[in-house]
């Protein structure tokens, strides 16, 4: 498989990093190296065998549905780029 | 009294019960080193207040009595942990100005045990490299140095400046963490003492996450008592990471003996790579004589899908990168891009990840959105958790044939110069996990000791790996092959 220049411009997209023109061929260079070496997984025999979803054989909590936290606006702005009256702000999302 | 900060945690432990130290002179001593030592570019953010407040209350607390082991002792926090009010930008350029309103649950056990922060450690950005070049600090540098050489050389990735910190003795002892080797090989690279408990020992919560079935904390140590002593403190059940065991934290010290009769340690075949130095084939051959010595039974045994664990990991890491990096968009904390006349959401997102982000950082989130993009995710995701599926599996029957621990080597090589990787692949500098990896791919506890020096003079460790939750017996085996291989060499001071 075999990256090109626009599969390697989508992935950025999808990924929300902006990659100048000029730097899509060395992005898809590099794709097809990593990807070269991952295709290894190719020889090996998984039939059958379950994808691992928990490397520790353990079953995930549940905690009461109950509020134990909260009323703590300011400590989750405090370290927003933009905040004002008690939101983040962002550019205009809706037109 | 320079030499204070040469003292490994239980030597400090027991010089201030007796009352011949204080905690206020071994941090003063330790900020001294620091401030002498930035040439090493280990420390990148220095709290003297915190680290003397905390030394002062300390030492309160030992007079008073019934102080834990971890009391009044300067330890180094790897940026990747968040610690209130103090810089947490996991080496990243997308955190700069970030302060954290919370303290990670690692960094807060410490606390409580009366630790005594320094100051946050370089590493690679968002724990992903080998060698500590892709930090937004620059790079961390190596303590030791060739014979005859002065050459910068890497102290590893991704936890290079807690290596590079205990190394040096800047500090008693360092946090951290390992998602394929980045307490192990920068531990090997420095010859210092680096464990990776099992994965659910170390609660994540507060520790940024790089890949979350992977990552686990760690301490950094001299010597194996005090990673017996640290771990120890580190360790707690999280009600905060839904992953986290609930599992009692033994007495971890308690368990070196230094007794390993007729404990069975197997040799994996498969880690004989080629090209691999002879250097290495011999190191862990000594090894295997030290722990046949001290009355271990040597096995031969066979993981056959070793050679599978780097690509399955460069596949699962940056699939779990991609997704927990996510989060980094320039609205809630960090860094945010100044847009131009005109943009819009979408705008500010990929120009914050552009400039935030650095280039191998990048890399790794895209492998990871094209590995889980539609029509790839089960050529690639899906078959890579398989196999991973595999190589776990492969520990298990090891583990079922009776063998209570395996020796490797912790790295395919000694300490490489900082630079010397600029113009090879990617994989190229992927390959330095080779040994390390499969441990994080099957949750196991791994270790390294250092064991011996090249012919250049640079340290050189082995690695031993454990059963599941059985640090303990494992800490007491690499205490064994410790104190056999006799490693007291130090780097000549040279910063």
């Amino acid at each position: 498989m075999s990256i090109d220049e626009g599969t390697a411009a989508r992935v950025a997209k999808l990924a929300r990093i902006k990659v100048e023109e000029a730097d899509l061929p060395a992005l898809a260079q590099e794709f097809n190296t990593i990807l070269g070496f991952i295709e290894q997984l190719n020889e090996v025999d998984v039939e059958g065998v379950e994808p691992m979803t928990s490397v520790t054989p353990m079953r995930l909590k549940r905690r009461e549905d109950v509020v134990t936290d909260g009323d703590q606006q300011a400590a989750v702005l405090k370290n927003a780029p933009d905040a004002r009256e008690g939101f983040f702000a962002v550019p205009k999302v809706v037109e | 009294m320079s030499d204070l900060t040469k003292l490994t945690i239980a030597g400090a432990r027991d010089a201030l019960r007796k009352g011949d130290v204080t905690s206020v002179e071994l941090t003063e001593a330790c900020l001294s080193a620091i401030d002498a030592a930035d040439a090493l570019n280990a420390f990148v953010h220095k709290t003297p207040e915190i680290a003397r407040d905390r030394a002062a209350a300390a030492d309160a607390r030992i007079k008073a009595g019934d102080a834990p082991d971890m009391c009044g002792i300067p330890v180094g926090i790897k940026d990747l942990f968040c610690t209130k009010g103090v810089a947490s930008q996991a080496a990243s350029g997308i955190l700069e100005g970030f302060l954290p309103e919370y303290e990670s649950t690692v960094s807060q056990n410490l606390v409580d045990a009366g630790a005594v922060m320094l100051g946050k450690l370089n590493m690679d950005e968002f724990a992903m490299g080998s060698s500590n070049e892709t930090s937004v600090y620059g790079n961390a540098v190596n303590p030791w140095r060739r014979e005859g050489s002065d050459a910068a050389l890497t102290p590893g990735g991704s936890s290079g400046g807690s290596a590079s910190a205990v190394a040096a003795d800047l500090c008693l002892a360092a946090t951290g963490t390992d998602t394929g080797g980045s307490i192990r090989q920068p531990a090997a690279f420095t010859g210092t003492v680096g464990i990776k408990p099992t994965y659910g020992r170390c609660s994540r919560w507060g520790v940024v996450a790089f890949a979350s079935s992977l990552d686990q904390a760690g301490p950094m140590t001299k010597d194996v008592r005090d990673a017996a002593i640290m771990l120890q403190a580190m360790c707690s059940h999280d009600p905060k990471d839904s992953t986290s065991a609930e599992l009692a934290v033994p007495d971890f010290e308690a368990a070196l003996t230094g007794d390993i009769r007729g404990k069975t340690i197997g040799i994996p075949k498969e880690y004989h790579m080629d090209g691999m130095p002879q250097e290495i084939e011999d190191l862990w051959t000594r090894g295997k004589e030290m722990l046949a010595d001290a009355g271990a039974k040597i096995v031969d045994i066979s993981l056959p899908h070793t050679k599978y664990a780097l690509p399955a990991y460069y596949v699962i890491a940056p699939a779990e990168a991609s997704s927990n990096l996510a989060r980094y968009d320039g609205v809630r904390y960090g860094h945010r891009a100044k847009l131009a006349q005109g943009d819009g959401i979408t705008e500010l997102y990929e120009k914050t990840r552009a400039e935030g982000f650095g280039s191998e950082v990048q890399r790794r989130i895209m492998v990871g959105t094209y590995v889980l993009s539609a029509g790839f995710y089960d050529a690639y995701y899906n078959r890579a958790r398989k196999v991973r599926t595999l190589i776990k599996k492969d520990f298990e029957d090891a583990f079922a044939q009776g063998v209570d621990a395996i020796l490797t080597p912790a790295t395919p090589s000694a300490a490489f110069c900082l630079g010397e990787m600029t113009d090879a692949d990617p994989v190229q500098m992927y390959l330095n996990d080779v040994f390390t990896v499969t441990v994080n791919l099957a949750g196991l506890p791994g270790i390294a000791v250092p064991a011996g020096l090249d012919k250049q003079g640079l340290p050189l460790g082995l690695q031993l790996i454990g059963r599941p939750w059985e640090e303990g017996d494992l800490l007491n085996t690499a205490y064994a092959l410790e104190t056999a291989a006799g490693f007291v060499a130090k780097p000549a001071k040279w910063w």
